[in-house]
């Protein structure tokens, strides 16, 4: 037995050297792990808590009608009732944290409102649409219909 | 019109994720389960023919496997975070378990069994030896200087029964990164059970093929005459394999022409167009065909000497280049259509960014350079002098 | 240097003394747990989107765009036209720009076209979350697939494994990016910002554990699909009227 352990006694060298870098892997890896790291699921807790914190660009139009109810009502009776104030005003939070600061500039008609009512195939047949080439003889959109309630 | 599109393609798909050095890794990673192979060969099923080779093949290995991972830190978006991998690894992704597989691999295996058949010419180095090496060689030794022939037996029998558990951790080792392409059920081109072991036999024609043209090679550079009788044992087993290898690729291909699902037309013309030179051409023509025709016809008939020479680095060269391509044509290729199966698009290489083809050139040298500081340092060839002293 | 069975067992056990308090190390501290009116647990988040109802406009995409700096060329949604040739063989697909700027006008010679708006389909068996090799991609509690910007490595293993091309490498950060379902809104009552902007109605945020939610009703009363439903990705964005030409 003791002729044996002597003969092979240089292979516990290099188990000595796993087990070392083995050792020093666990210490480094409890230092390094991210806190909590597996508490919901195997993710760091921490990343939901940063994506929370993105800042928000819309303001969303139950906001926007907390100041502009008026013309969220005008609204609210047509047509465009389901057309949230930030698809045409832009992106507007900004504007609603601090409104004297931010004043938002007004959308250019000629190309906003065909972009959703060019007249074509792919759209669905009872949304409506014209070609506004012919439709309205070169005067602008919004010489006949008025944004908020379009109804002539 | 996108430039490169035809058709349609999801937004998100146009440009390619997976780069050169995602081929690349594949390829040195096989190599790596191609040379231990055959180093196995002799060890455990004792060919000993391929004796010769056996210190080579297990130094090709090593300094193949130090590379293994650079073209994959070179491809991360955050290198410096990919001990991640280890730290707090994800036990449903085939990714992170080959993390711990290639450290199985590496230390447990390769450097072990390096270390035990090594053992007596470190031993003898450290006392020969002057100046730096001689601090670099007694720390190879780990501190014993046990030479006793008992000891040289029981390291025998312990190095026979680490290559024994390194034939499996070889096909482990290599078949995971077919897996880590065969589990992705979103892509049909990678998307197959077939995937692993069509890796594993083309890694295992790649690593033989390597160790026989870094053999013939290092004899050639030391003005010593070739073993004959290796060589050919060596091309026999590679015709075995690569016989084998041909077959899984060939039964993949009429597998999927008879069942042609809804991938199948999509995938069918990708390859007469954007793959025809690499798949049709260098792939199964000059890489496959080619090399099968030299090796099988060595198996047939008695050539010279020197004719045998010749087409075996002819064939064992274009089967190195015909695997390689195989390697590109399963990455690149797996990107180049739509998961729409609509349309398709290309891949431009750069030439000197991080995954670019310079990078990728100068990772392909590096495992030779590798071998040769091993070379130098382990010489391969001392133990069959001293055999025939 | 002999080594005898007490060296043995004095080096081992300083080894296992030094792996032992390394390894508790983790389990000292803990996160702090978030403090706030929003429950995880309360909510399942989805959506549910109507094809009858989207005119193409690719609003939607431009609000995304905005909301979440999304980089150019990079979409985290998209809108896909499909006109369907007579034969019903290969529909002629296009997303110019992912429609941000809508669409340039459909041609007239098919048997019929149609937009089809597109996202993360938020999985609840995700297949990219299967393979994120760190654990940087996550289905949250609350059933929103997230990417931790400060762990991607990007390896990009998830976008090969999207079978919807939804994901891609954010050019700036070097890692994964895709849509969060815009989870900093959601979080605090508003909608996502595509909802938002979606004039038609045609997408619209859902919560599965509402029970006053419109989704229930939806599933119930209409005939609906995923996306490629054969990847059993069990994915949560539901489209109602669907063609079966879409892929």
């Amino acid at each position: 037995m003791e002729k044996f352990l002597r003969d092979s006694g240089h292979l516990i060298r290099p188990a000595i050297v796993l087990l070392a870098a083995l050792g020093l892997f666990m210490v480094i890896r409890g230092a390094v792990v991210p806190k909590g790291f597996g508490q919901y699921g195997h993710f760091r807790p921490g990343a939901l808590a940063d994506i929370r914190q993105h800042p928000i660009v819309y303001a969303g139009q139950a906001t926007c009608v907390l100041c502009h109810d008026e013309e969220g009502k005008v609204r609210a009776s047509g047509k465009h009732a389901h057309v949230a104030c930030e698809i045409c005003h832009g992106p507007l939070a900004k504007h609603a944290d601090d409104p004297a600061a931010n004043i938002p500039k007004l959308p250019v008609v000629a190309t906003l409102c065909a972009r959703c009512h060019e007249k074509d195939t792919a759209k669905p047949k009872t949304f409506p649409q014209v070609v506004t080439a012919e439709h309205s003889g070169g005067m602008a959109c919004n010489d006949c219909h008025k944004p908020h309630n379009p109804r002539l | 019109m996108i430039p490169g599109v035809d058709g349609f393609m999801y937004p998100n798909e146009v440009e390619l994720q997976w780069s050169v050095l995602i081929v690349l890794y594949p390829f040195v990673t096989g190599l790596v389960a191609g040379a231990f192979i055959l180093a196995s060969l002799e060890r455990v099923f004792k060919v000993e023919a391929v004796r010769p080779t056996y210190r080579l093949a297990l130094l090709t290995a090593l300094a193949f496997l130090l590379v293994a991972p650079l073209p994959l830190q070179l491809h991360l978006g955050h290198p410096e975070r990919s001990f991640e991998m280890y730290t707090t690894p994800h036990s449903s992704s085939a990714m992170a378990m080959f993390g711990f597989v290639y450290l199985w691999y590496l230390t447990v295996v390769l450097l072990l069994e390096i270390w035990l058949e090594y053992r007596s010419d470190i031993v003898r180095l450290a006392q020969s030896s002057k100046g730096f090496l001689r601090l670099v060689y007694r720390a190879l030794t780990l501190g014993s200087m046990n030479l006793s022939p008992e000891a040289r037996m029981i390291d025998d029998k312990v190095g026979y029964a680490v290559t024994v558990i390194g034939i499996p951790s070889a096909f482990l080792l290599h078949g995971y990164v077919g897996f880590i392409f065969g589990s992705i059920k979103a892509n049909p081109w990678w998307s197959t059970p077939l995937m692993p072991i069509v890796f594993l036999f083309s890694a295992m024609v790649s690593g033989i093929a390597a160790v026989l043209l870094l053999y013939m090679a290092s004899m050639k550079l030391k003005k010593t005459p070739i073993d004959m009788r290796c060589v050919d044992t060596i091309a026999k087993y590679l015709f075995y394999t690569f016989v084998i290898d041909f077959t899984l690729e060939i039964l993949d291909l009429i597998h999927r022409t008879y069942e042609s699902d809804e991938s199948f037309r999509s995938l069918d013309f990708m390859v007469h167009t954007r793959l025809w030179y690499s798949h049709v051409v260098l792939q199964i023509g000059l890489g496959t065909l080619i090399p099968l025709a030299l090796l099988a016809a060595n198996q047939l008939w008695k050539f010279s000497e020197l004719k045998r020479r010749v087409m075996y680095v002819t064939a064992c060269s274009l089967t190195m280049i015909g695997i390689f391509a195989m390697r590109w044509n399963v990455v690149i290729g797996g990107q180049l259509f739509s998961k729409s199966f609509l349309g398709y698009t290309t891949y431009k290489v750069d030439l000197v960014t991080r995954e670019g083809l310079l990078a990728a050139i100068a990772l392909m040298l590096l495992p030779f350079v590798i071998f040769f500081v091993l070379v130098k340092l382990l010489p391969p060839w001392q133990e069959s002098e001293a055999h025939k002293a | 240097m002999e080594i005898t069975r007490r060296d043995m067992l004095s080096v081992g056990g300083k080894l296992l003394m030094i792996a032992s308090v390394g390894a508790t190390f983790e389990q000292i501290t803990g996160a702090e747990p978030p403090s706030d009116a929003y429950r995880m647990a309360d909510h399942w988040w989805g959506m549910i989107i109507d094809i009858d109802k989207c005119i193409g406009c690719g609003n939607c995409v431009r609000a995304c765009s905005n909301e979440n700096q999304v980089p150019k060329d990079y979409f985290r949604t998209w809108v896909e036209r499909y006109e369907v040739p007579e034969g019903y063989v290969n529909p002629r697909v296009s997303s110019p720009q992912g429609a941000i700027n809508g669409f340039p006008p459909s041609k007239q010679t098919s048997l019929k076209s149609f937009f089809v708006p597109k996202l993360c389909n938020q999985c609840a068996d995700s297949p990219c979350v299967q393979v994120c090799p760190v654990g940087a991609t996550f289905v949250s509690p609350d059933g929103v697939v997230l990417v931790d910007k400060e762990y991607c490595l990007g390896c990009r293993y998830c976008v090969q494994a999207c079978p919807y091309g939804c994901r891609y490498l954010h050019p700036a950060t070097e890692t994964v990016d895709k849509c969060t379902l815009c989870y900093h809104r959601i979080t605090q009552g508003l909608t996502t910002a595509c909802c938002e902007n979606c004039p038609t109605g045609a997408r619209q945020l859902v919560d599965f554990k509402d029970p006053k939610d419109p989704v229930h009703e939806f599933l119930r009363n209409n005939k609906v699909t995923v996306l490629k439903p054969n990847m059993a990705t069990q994915a949560k964005v539901y489209y109602k009227n669907l063609d079966g030409s879409v892929r």
